[in-house]
């Protein structure tokens, strides 16, 4: 019996010797890599047709180089919308802070809040629940402009103190973050607002004994997920009609649902605990925001 | 077109690298402070309000 494979040691061999200067190298030794001129494809003519080879790889390298490109910004967009957005709207709610501060310390008459124009900060928001030294400044309106700086108020909606709602809109993520785990909230937990002159707290709606969100004596619940055009969360009353007459002083937050997506919007109501607390009874707060 | 680049750069490989970074850093700068902000606001998934 022929092993069948016994000639091919030569067959390879004759190969090989077709290799221009490699007929007395090692079987084992690749050849060298042939020079870009795409003789190697056709050895036996000498047409200009290697340029159509390395116009080919060119555009590959092109293409391969801008998918890559492409993936580069989008990564640095991410980093962009988490990080970078946080440390811009961070260092304006400072700058907004202290504006607002020095606004208030100057003497003169007390401040009306409904003259406050859109685009300007008015008040601070303190939610022990988001951080023991959670505080922003919430501004007029609820276009991007104010909303990059902070949490907005929407226009048209209740003061703080005033019977009826006091709708705020804020970033989930990015934008300083400020509505970021509000999912977190409780019932019972104080939100504070603060104004020129006065403090006003309000506790988020539900049982605070058994923890449970959605049964708040009110029927309203303390916590929903809606549709984005759910616009009764902000009436007077929440849930009710637009034009209904409030039942009560509320405050509800308004932000995007889940995280990193805009399909939802996750929903806070709160009531008014109490009447305003003058500052100068509490000039470093009212009792609540410690009770934690 | 990075090769191209590389190419063009004019100098020795240190002067190419230096030239190479402050170009990366320009883009980058240039996307995270004029394009990307730009960009934003027409991108539907910073919703935060009800209703419109």
């Amino acid at each position: 019996m022929v092993d069948p494979d016994g000639d091919r040691p030569q067959e390879r061999t004759d190969r090989w010797d077709r290799v221009p200067a490699m007929s007395g190298a090692p079987q084992r030794t690749r050849p060298p890599v042939p020079p870009r001129t795409g003789a190697h494809r056709a050895p036996d003519e000498d047409s200009p047709e290697p340029v159509r080879g390395d116009r080919w790889r060119s555009v590959a390298r092109g293409l391969g180089e801008l998918l890559v490109t492409c993936g580069a910004v989008l990564l640095l967009f991410v980093v962009y919308e988490l990080y970078v957005t946080d440390l811009l709207t961070d260092r304006r709610q400072d700058q907004l802070a202290e504006q607002l501060q020095e606004d208030w310390a100057e003497p003169g008459p007390a401040r009306d809040l409904r003259e406050v124009e859109i685009g300007d900060a008015f008040g601070v928001l303190r939610i022990p629940r988001l951080g023991e030294d959670y505080a922003r400044v919430v501004l007029e309106g609820t276009t991007e402009a104010e909303l990059s700086q902070g949490p907005g108020h929407y226009v048209g909606t209740a003061l703080p103190g005033e019977p009826g709602n006091v709708a705020l809109a804020g970033h989930r993520v990015g934008k300083g973050s400020p509505f970021l785990d509000l999912d977190a909230m409780q019932p019972g937990d104080p939100i504070v607002v603060e104004t020129a002159d006065s403090w006003f707290v309000y506790r988020v709606l539900g049982d605070p004994a058994t923890g449970d969100l959605a049964a708040d004596p009110s029927g309203i619940p303390g916590r929903q997920i809606v549709s984005p055009a759910a616009l009764e969360v902000i009436s007077p009353t929440p849930n009710q009609a637009a034009g209904a007459a409030p039942s009560g002083s509320y405050l509800t937050l308004t932000t995007c649902h889940p995280r990193f997506s805009a399909r939802q919007r996750l929903i806070v109501h709160a009531r008014l605990d109490g009447a305003a607390m003058p500052k100068a009874e509490f000039p470093d707060g009212p009792p609540a925001l410690w009770e934690g | 077109m990075y090769g191209w680049i590389w190419r063009h750069l004019p100098g020795g490989t240190g002067l190419k690298t230096v030239q190479a970074l402050v170009l990366l850093l320009a883009v980058c700068a240039l996307l995270l402070f004029v394009v990307f902000p730009w960009v934003e606001p027409r991108l539907p998934f910073n919703d935060v309000t009800v209703g419109d």
